[in-house]
């Protein structure tokens, strides 16, 4: 029997119209665990690396975590795999809610889709039993609209669906895959869906998931849990109510928290305004702000995405750039305009269809200066809207290098920002078992807000790169697990880290693994994505956050900042995995692909 | 019939607390599994989450006894704007729905105040819903002297028996003893 994984993925082949249940080697677990890890290796196996995102041949993939499905509080992600259209890099965009538990609980770890439709289908997962069905009457309903449409055709209200609204449909570059309140929104996974012709998947399972050690995981669960009780009641002080608990912050959750209000940027990025309200882009009220989100939401569009690309297009409206020959029926008001680009952008229709495309290539697509004001994306991606004063180390490294290519799903752990009293420092790193290392308390309690040892100089280029390993490390573990980064690596101080975790996963499945044996588990996830989209062009030259993202910028800095990062991971100056680094994580068929592509050479590293 | 004085355990619902986070449902599941905690399925699980969150219901229901027939009227109750049926409060292993049935085998289940052997001294979904929308009560009651309650396996024979009537069920049964 396999523990904690089933065992099982399930192969669709959309032009084929076939299913199959395929058994799972199970040494793949050892060194990729599940998730992400999985995703990645079936990826670089799979899909030949000039495969274009709509492509028959590019597989998408909806993979649970290890944990999923077990009783360990949180693991629940679903990791969505495939190229992205926009990024044309590997997209891995994830979704909370119930679908991955209960996709193992119909005895799979995966769903591997392959070729297009040509009707419009779903999936009905339902145990043993799978169907294509279709999906002709559900052409054009918002995704939510979809999900409830289908648990009521299938008599099935406990069915957990994932779904694509028009968005999806027609392919728009930032399109998302919604499901119960969650969404994977980044990357446009939902365009690859659409492009498969796929409506939703719908999925009810009953079976068991089985673990190896009962009594010993169940010991950890209920670890977890006091801990969680514990935490909660003794929020850190010194810090924003927002960052201050646990779980992922939720705006609505603290209505009266700085955090979203205080930090982020308005119109496209442009300028910050002090007020309660998340409508960032029409600088408008809370209202419209739920009415567009809900509009948004059933067509599945990306929330960092959406708002910058029509503020974009406004931005060029008034710069002369587009004409009002560009927007034809336009209302005249700031509210009405969102709604009717909304409208236009998921029906590719128009200047929406440009739009639809994201900043980076609209951009292009309109020139005559259009590229000026694509100042928020990073590797052809719009980036949460923030602007900031000073630049940070450790956030410069972040923002570079992240193949997530979304800040939230890298950072966490280690303060964003140093707390101002050597007492507080102090009081924070006392019961800090976190830390992998105690080397990582001397960095916080050395971290001052001003003078010498602050930003950009302090944390050092080296103490940088050690902290973005740690957070760096904590993300790739949880994306292979399934675990909730809200109770592990985004926090401070979560009930997961790098020293329980090994008995989790133990106990879980069996095999047995220890701390150094995990790090290297998640090196080599880490280094297999970057060897993905290194394979597909990605260079140094990519790894560049917005010019502005920073006021002051230090080039210089920057420059050794990248240097360290690199080395430290064992790639070459160019962000490339050395040989030495591939071979010593079992990567060796890696280094031979990327050798005979001339990626690396002969005699390197 | 004398008078007895009686232990009552009991769970009050604080509806307005829960979440839908399921973890009740999950801890359920793994302390019924044999080997105790092997396994986790919610299906499974004698409590269970009446979960809606676009119309913002989440209602935890008990697993009940079992019934071998549905009720002829169902109503729907309003309260606070929100919509019910009636089913959604009740605790019965029903024909009329999947809830509270063992998956493969269709037996009912019923919530034993986690008292399965070894008994824990409290029910373990209290304990795991962090949002103290299940609370833990005990009191002391009068009550007429031991009628006995059925115990699992006599419900379990009796929905068989509905199910497949008694002939089978003997012939079936006698059958299987032979083996
Ligand atoms: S679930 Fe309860 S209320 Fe509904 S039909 Fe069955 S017995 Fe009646
Ligand atoms: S009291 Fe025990 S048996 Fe009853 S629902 Fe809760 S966990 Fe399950
Ligand atoms: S554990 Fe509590 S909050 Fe969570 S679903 Fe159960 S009753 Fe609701």
């Amino acid at each position: 029997m396999r523990y904690a994984e089933i065992g099982f993925d399930l192969e669709i082949d959309l032009s084929r119209g076939s299913i199959d249940r395929v058994e799972t080697d199970p040494t793949l677990t050892k060194l990729h665990l599940g998730g992400l890890g999985a995703n990645a290796k079936i990826l670089w196996d799979r899909v030949p690396p000039d495969t274009e995102a709509f492509s028959e041949d590019n597989l998408l993939i909806f993979s649970t975590g290890l944990l999923c499905g077990t009783a360990a509080p949180g693991a629940n992600r679903t990791i969505v795999t495939t190229y992205s259209p926009q990024t044309r890099l590997m997209a891995y965009s994830m979704m909370g809610g119930f679908w991955a538990p209960e996709l193992k609980y119909a005895g799979y770890d995966k769903v591997i889709i392959r070729g297009k439709s040509p009707d419009l289908v779903y999936l009905w997962i339902n145990n043993d039993k799978v169907e294509i069905r279709d999906a002709s009457h559900l052409r054009g309903k918002g995704a939510i609209e979809t999900a409830e449409c289908i648990r009521a055709e299938l008599k099935e209200p406990n069915a957990q669906v994932s779904a694509i609204g028009l968005a999806g449909e027609n392919r728009v570059f930032f399109a998302s895959i919604e499901q119960g309140r969650s969404s994977a929104s980044r990357l446009g996974v939902g365009a690859v869906m659409g492009d498969k012709g796929l409506k939703a998947i719908a999925v009810r399972g009953t079976k068991d998931v089985n673990v190896a050690r009962p009594a010993e995981f169940m010991d950890l669960c209920t670890g977890v849990m006091a801990y969680i009780k514990d935490r909660e009641a003794k929020p850190v002080p010194g810090v924003m109510p927002i960052v201050a608990g646990l779980g992922s912050p939720q705006e609505m959750k603290l209505v009266d928290e700085e955090w979203h209000t205080a930090n982020f940027m308005w119109g496209n990025s442009r300028t910050r305004r002090k007020e309660l309200t998340y409508t960032m882009a029409a600088y408008s009220d809370l209202d419209f702000g739920f009415r567009i989100a809900q509009r948004a939401t059933e067509y599945g569009v990306d929330g960092f995405s959406a708002p910058q690309v029509m503020a974009f297009a406004l931005e060029l409206l008034e710069a002369g750039i587009l004409t009002d020959a560009d927007f034809p029926g336009m209302p005249a008001d700031s509210e009405g305009r969102f709604f009717w680009l909304l409208d236009r952008i998921v029906r590719r229709e128009g200047i929406g269809d440009v739009l639809a495309d994201g900043v980076y290539w609209a951009a292009k697509r309109i020139g005559n200066g259009a590229e000026a004001y694509d100042h928020n994306t990073i590797k052809k991606h719009e980036q949460l809207p923030l602007k900031l004063g000073m630049l940070n180390p450790v956030y410069y490294l972040m923002y570079a290098t992240g193949e997530k290519i979304n800040i939230t799903q890298i950072e966490g752990q280690f303060p964003q920002s140093p707390f101002p009293t050597r007492e507080e420092r102090e009081e924070f790193v006392k019961d800090w078992i976190h830390v992998p290392d105690e080397k990582f308390k001397q960095y916080l309690l050395d971290w001052e807000p001003r003078g010498e040892k602050s930003n950009p100089y302090y944390p050092t280029v080296e103490a940088s790169c050690d902290i973005v390993d740690w957070q760096e490390k904590m993300h790739y573990i949880d994306d292979a697990l399934g675990m909730c980064a809200g109770l592990s690596s985004f926090p401070l101080k979560p009930p997961y880290h790098i020293h329980n975790y090994p008995a989790f996963i133990s106990a879980a499945t069996g095999i047995d693994i220890d701390e150094s044996e995990l790090g290297q588990i998640a090196k080599r996830n880490r280094t297999l994505l970057r060897a993905i989209n290194v394979r597909r062009g990605m260079r140094r030259a990519d790894e560049k956050p917005p010019e502005d993202h920073w006021k002051r910028r230090f080039p210089e800095l920057e420059a050794k900042l990248l240097d360290a990062y690199y080395e430290m991971k064992g790639w070459n100056n160019d962000g490339i995995p050395t040989k030495a680094t591939l071979h010593e994580l079992g990567l060796d068929y890696v280094s031979e692909d990327l050798e005979q592509r001339g990626v690396i050479g002969n005699g390197q590293g | 019939m004398g008078k007895v004085k009686k232990t009552i355990k009991s769970i009050k619902i604080v509806a307005d607390k829960c979440n839908g986070c399921r973890a009740c449902e999950l801890v359920c599941s793994a302390f019924h599994a044999k080997p105790r905690y092997s396994s986790s399925n919610p299906a499974r699980s004698r409590i269970r989450i009446v979960r809606e969150p676009l119309r913002d219901i989440y209602l935890p229901v008990y697993a009940g006894e079992y019934t071998a027939s549905e009720c002829t009227g169902r109503d729907r109750y309003i309260i606070d704007g929100k919509e019910y049926s009636e089913c959604d409060f009740c605790r019965a292993s029903c024909p009329s729905r999947n809830l509270f049935k063992e998956p493969d085998s269709g037996l009912p289940l019923k919530c034993d105040m986690c008292e399965d052997e070894p008994a824990r001294e409290k029910p373990l979904c209290v304990e795991w819903c962090i949002n103290d929308a299940l609370l833990y009560e005990e009191r002391e009651e009068e009550v007429d002297e031991a009628v006995v309650a059925p115990g699992d396996i006599e419900i379990g024979v009796e929905s068989l028996i509905d199910k497949f009537g008694l002939q089978q069920v003997l012939d079936t049964i006698a059958r299987a003893s032979k083996r």
